[in-house]
Formats: structure tokens, C-alpha cells, sequence
């Protein structure tokens, strides 16, 4: 595209400057490019035609929903419909902000983020060092298989072998019980509910998360290694200087794009357990947003809270971006 | 696309040997090490035994063990008799391979053309519909209008709505795309010149040039259709159309009898579940997934997903 435009723009410049088109066969510019489109669109129709079915199923669910989120500006009904709805300026979202259910999803779901951050984001990370440390290819490549798998499962699968596991009738307990301990209470302690969505989701996708960093690790340079060995670094200072700044431009993305997402921290994993834990602790912005709205029906107040935790989402990808920016690493898109 | 050397090859095909300048660990170190791994893999397959285990043991087994079952004793199928015998389970099994085959089919087809659309560098308008696919990424339409756009199409509680809005994934799209431009042009425009039209370029010079990543992501498709639990539990009101992530997610992890699960379905509630039978539905769910999973797994070991999303 690129070089087609400027290579017909060039001679078309130097024939405005002299003037206007003249009585030789070359059209304006502009008219060149027209014809030059023309021409393009009579060359590529069938690539336009083959693009076009996933187009309209983007259009159709993602850009017309997207257009959809006026409802948080109206008092929705849905016999009257977006169209008829009236406009009532920032109502839903005064309300949204008044209400403590929606603070207490907002703080869940921010708390929720900030402790997997501190225990979850490292793990990846470590297990890929202990991975890419075993002296064995071929154990190296069973334990990749295995901790792959567990990214294949479905949430409602992993949390119901979570259950059979941990569970108040689960594995564990019925050896407590056998021992002639007291069993202890898991999946329906809203006080380590945390601490069990975390566990979930390690269990879950820290083996897949490792796969990234092991492709980092794999291009590092060994010399690197040989060299820092002679001059005198122990096995720790070779994984400080040499390994950690080879990891670092991935750590920083995934920072940014978990920072980004701060706002989410899944549905499907704290749906299935609302439950059996309760509203107060494990509810979170995004099934706030189901309860409120399709469940109970108040849709223009759901599609309120669904926009703000959408367009703060959108700031903060941007914003963390910028910083990643001004550190000097290339970030999630690059302004190239 | 950067093509990442395979993650677990960085010795290539040297010998397990440790280099002259790194020193041995400690006796200390190396049992660590192999606890630790050991204890890893134990956390992933240990779940997965025992539920394969109970769901192959005879219910006085079940008994016996006071719940889940660890150490083989007896065999006994009857808890698949039970579920593959016609009812809820069974319909939910075939309701899920149905929207995965027909899901696959429908999203791998839209994503190859949607890819080779937009692989030419010059081509017609490419560049604001790629724009379009990017910026799905960006920002998400929100659970409220999506559930308000398919009720508004007349899609709830059909299959369709089960496939339709998450056909298309963009990440998808992109990592397709990139291959496809890797693809030398120079093999595409002497077809050209030779007057083959784009969609037999397509079927007959790129198609097979990039099989193995069209068969990950028609696989990454399958994987997804057959795990979807948000599109059903959100459009879905009838239990008889529901698939099987719904049907675990009531009857095996909320353990909720459901009307018509079992031959032997005379009360009006359904038969309460028994753990054997949980345990079965269980390893249905996952078969499929263990199945596909040595085949994926050969491939995204070779970085045809990482470093594809910079494209």
C-alpha cells in the first residue's frame, strides 16, 4: 500500500507544481489515486470477499454490541428498546458509584488482582528457571507436557477436581477424618477464598505461563554464562546478571498486560464458587455485572458498571503502556 | 512472526552433560530439585488418577474407600452404562461434540479466509480492516450489550448462540496472518500470472504450505468449543440443550439432580448422582482434551503461537 501511494504520488506533486494537469495524458493527482484505487478494488475484490464473513461476525458481536453500551446512558427497558429508551445523562452511573455491593465487587476484584500479582505472577517465572535448570532433555520435556495440560482443562472441570480434592467430602478431609484430625474447610472459606483462586489458578496456568519465559531463556546466549563462570560468579550471581536481564522485556510485558487487566480477574472461575463461598468475598466486577443485569434484569445499571470497569480497563492498558514506554521497553504496541 | 526455538531444546543434542565450567551441585541441591519436581507433577496427575480410578470402580469399592478411591480394587464400567445410556449426560455429550465439530468447522474456514484477506502488504482497504481485528483486543463490548445483541437477533437458547459471538478470535487471526506472509510471495504471484484466482492460491499453494499451524488452531478452536461454559450458562435456559460443561457444572460439582440423567429416572427429581458416576462425567469432560493434547502439544512446543502476536 505503502509504496503503491507514494510512488504515484511523486510524479503526480511535481505535476501540480508545474501547473495545471496538462494537455498530456497524465490526470490529476487525486484523480490518479482514484483510478488507482479503482483499479486496486477490480484486483483485490476476492481477498475483500474473503474477509468479509469474519468481519460482519466482529461487526456483528463485538462492534454492535460495543454501540450497545449507550444503554448506560438511558433508562433502559427493554419492551421500549435502545432505540425508544430515554437518555438520562450519568443517573446509572450515580447510582453505581452510591452503591456499597459495587465498591465491595471493585475492592474484591482490585485485592484479588494485587495478591495474585505478588504470589502468582512469580511462579511462571520460577518454574520455568527450575525447568530450564534440568540437565535431562528428555525429563524436561515430560514435565513441560505435564504442566502444559492443566491449560486445556475448563474452569468448571478444574474446580470440580479442586472440589474432589479439598472439598468438604474430598480426598483430603476423608484422610483427616480417617487420621482422626479435624477436617478443614476449603472450598467454603470465604476468609481464604483468595488464597484458593490463586491455587486454582497456578494449578491452572502457571505451567502454560512458563512456556514465555522458557523461550526467553532458550535465546540467551551461553557464552554469557561461560564467560561470567570464569571471571569468578557463583550459580546465583549467573542467574542474577546473566538470566534475570534476559528475562526482563517479557516480565515487564506480562506486567502490563496483568496491570492492564487489573479490572478483571476472570468470571467463570468466581461464578462457579459465588455460591458456594458467598457474595462478599468472592464477587467481582464481572459477575456483579451478570448479577445485576441478567439476573436481575436492571440492564442499563449492569451495562453502567460494565462500561466503567471497560473504559478503566482501556486507561490502564494505555497508561501502563506509556510506562512501559518511558522505561525504554518496547511494551505491548509500539508507536512504530 | 519470530520463530522461537523449540523452549525445550537448548542443549540441542548434546548429551545430559554438565558443562566443564559449572560446578556440580550439592547432594542437598539435587534431592531438592528432584522433590520439588516430583511433588509438580504429582499435583497435576494425582487429581486426574483418582478420578479416572473411582470412575472405573465398583460401587462397594466407593464404599469400602469412604469416597474417592486411591488404591485399585475391582473394576466395573457401570457408571458409564449409566450416563452413555440415553438421558441428560448422554444429550449434553452430543450436544458439545455437535457445536465443537460444527464450531471448528465454521471458525477455522472464517479465520483462514479472514487471514489470507489480509496478508497482502497492498491490498485493497487492508489496512482498516486489520485496524477492525486489532482493536478487538483493545477493548471488549461488556457482558450487557452482548447478552442484549444475541436476545436481539432472536438467538437465545439456540446452538447458535453458542457459536456465533466468540467465532472469530482475533489472536487467532493474527498468528494465521503472519504465517501466511512469511509464505514466499514470489510462489503466489507467478500463480498469479499464471491466472489462478485468490481462492485457489489459497486452497492449493498456501493451504498445504501451513498445515501444521492450521491444524493448531483449528485444535485451539476445538479445545474452546468443547471447554465454553460462559456462552451457554448465559444464553441457555433449556437444561435439554445444554452442553456438557453445564451439565458438570449442575449435576457433579453442585451435585443437583436433574430430571431425565439416568434410565432409572421414575422420581420426579432425577436420580441424585452417585460419586462414581460424577466421577465418570468427569472423564468424559476431559477424554476429548487428552486426546487432542499430544497433538497441539507437538506443536506450540515450537513457538508457532509465541511471538506471533507483534506481527
Amino acid at each position: 500500500m505503502d509504496t503503491d501511494t507514494t510512488a504515484t504520488r511523486a510524479p503526480g506533486a511535481e505535476a501540480e507544481r508545474s501547473g495545471a494537469p496538462g494537455p498530456g495524458p497524465s490526470p490529476s493527482p487525486r484523480e490518479r489515486r482514484r483510478v488507482d484505487r479503482r483499479r486496486r478494488l477490480r484486483r483485490d475484490w476476492p481477498l475483500l470477499l474473503m474477509t468479509a464473513p469474519a468481519i460482519l461476525v466482529l461487526g456483528a458481536f463485538h462492534y454492535l454490541p460495543l454501540l450497545g453500551n449507550v444503554i448506560a446512558f438511558q433508562d433502559y427497558s427493554p419492551f421500549v428498546g435502545i432505540l425508544n429508551s430515554p437518555f438520562v445523562g450519568f443517573d446509572n452511573f450515580q447510582r453505581l458509584f452510591g452503591d456499597p455491593a459495587f465498591w465491595n465487587a471493585t475492592l474484591n476484584t482490585l485485592y484479588i488482582t494485587a495478591f495474585q500479582l505478588l504470589f502468582y505472577f512469580p511462579v511462571p517465572i520460577l518454574l520455568a528457571l527450575l525447568v530450564n535448570s534440568l540437565l535431562s532433555a528428555r525429563v524436561r520435556l515430560f514435565i513441560q507436557s505435564v504442566v502444559y495440560l492443566p491449560h486445556f482443562f475448563s474452569w468448571v472441570l478444574v474446580i470440580t477436581l479442586f472440589q474432589q480434592m479439598l472439598g468438604g467430602a474430598g480426598a483430603l478431609n476423608s484422610f483427616l477424618r480417617q487420621q482422626g484430625l479435624t477436617p478443614i474447610d476449603v472450598m467454603t472459606n470465604p476468609d481464604t477464598f483468595v488464597l484458593l483462586v490463586t491455587a486454582e489458578g497456578i494449578w491452572k496456568d502457571a505451567g502454560w505461563g512458563m512456556i514465555i519465559f522458557l523461550a526467553a531463556l532458550s535465546t540467551v546466549n551461553q557464552n554469557l554464562y561461560e564467560a561470567a563462570a570464569v571471571d569468578g560468579a557463583g550459580r546465583w550471581r549467573r542467574m542474577w546478571h546473566v538470566t534475570l536481564p534476559a528475562l526482563v522485556p517479557v516480565i515487564v510485558l506480562l506486567l502490563i498486560m496483568r496491570l492492564g487487566d487489573a479490572l478483571s480477574v476472570g468470571f467463570e472461575q468466581f461464578l462457579l464458587q459465588r455460591g458456594a463461598v458467598g457474595a462478599d468475598a468472592s464477587e467481582v466486577l464481572d459477575t456483579y455485572v451478570y448479577y445485576e443485569g441478567v439476573v436481575n434484569g436492571d440492564f442499563a445499571y449492569a451495562g453502567a458498571a460494565g462500561l466503567f470497569k471497560g473504559v478503566v480497563g482501556l486507561l490502564l492498558v494505555l497508561g501502563a503502556n506509556k510506562v512501559a514506554h518511558l522505561l525504554g521497553e518496547e511494551g505491548v504496541y509500539s508507536r512504530r | 512472526m519470530t520463530v522461537v526455538a523449540e523452549p525445550g531444546a537448548r542443549r540441542g543434542h548434546r548429551h545430559a552433560a554438565r558443562a566443564a565450567w559449572e560446578e556440580e551441585p550439592g547432594p542437598l541441591g539435587k534431592a531438592a530439585k528432584a522433590v520439588l519436581v516430583t511433588a509438580i507433577v504429582l499435583a497435576v496427575l494425582f487429581p486426574l488418577y483418582v478420578v479416572v480410578l473411582t470412575s472405573l470402580s465398583p460401587q462397594e469399592a466407593i464404599t469400602r474407600a469412604g469416597g474417592l478411591v486411591l488404591v485399585p480394587d475391582g473394576f466395573s464400567l457401570a457408571a458409564y452404562q449409566e450416563i452413555l445410556s440415553g438421558g441428560v449426560v448422554t444429550r449434553s455429550v452430543l450436544v458439545s461434540t455437535g457445536v465443537t465439530l460444527v464450531g471448528t468447522l465454521f471458525s477455522t474456514t472464517l479465520t483462514i479466509l479472514a487471514a489470507y484477506g489480509l496478508s497482502r502488504r497492498d491490498s485493497y482497504a487492508h489496512r482498516p480492516l486489520l485496524f477492525l481485528v486489532l482493536l478487538t483486543f483493545l477493548f471488549g463490548p461488556g457482558l450487557i450489550p452482548t447478552y442484549l445483541t444475541v436476545q436481539a437477533f432472536g438467538l437465545l437458547d439456540s446452538y447458535a448462540s453458542l457459536i456465533l459471538p466468540t467465532a472469530v478470535a482475533a489472536f487467532n487471526l493474527i498468528v494465521l496472518r503472519s504465517f501466511f506472509m512469511n509464505i514466499p510471495q514470489e510462489i503466489m504471484d507467478s500463480a498469479r500470472i499464471d491466472g489462478a484466482s485468490e481462492f485457489r492460491i489459497l486452497g492449493t499453494i498456501v493451504l498445504p504450505l501451513s498445515k501444521a499451524v492450521t491444524a493448531v488452531i483449528a485444535l485451539f478452536y476445538g479445545v474452546g468449543y468443547w471447554n465454553a461454559f460462559f456462552n451457554a450458562f448465559l444464553f441457555l435456559d433449556d437444561n435439554r440443550k445444554w452442553p456438557l460443561q453445564l451439565i458438570l457444572r449442575t449435576y457433579v460439582l453442585e451435585g443437583i439432580p436433574i430430571p431425565g440423567a439416568g434410565p432409572t429416572d421414575t422420581v420426579a427429581g432425577g436420580p441424585v448422582p452417585t460419586l462414581a458416576v460424577k466421577m465418570a462425567v468427569v472423564v468424559i469432560a476431559v477424554l476429548p482434551v487428552l486426546l487432542v493434547y499430544p497433538f497441539v502439544q507437538k506443536h506450540f512446543t515450537k513457538g508457532v503461537i509465541i511471538g506471533a502476536v507483534k506481527g
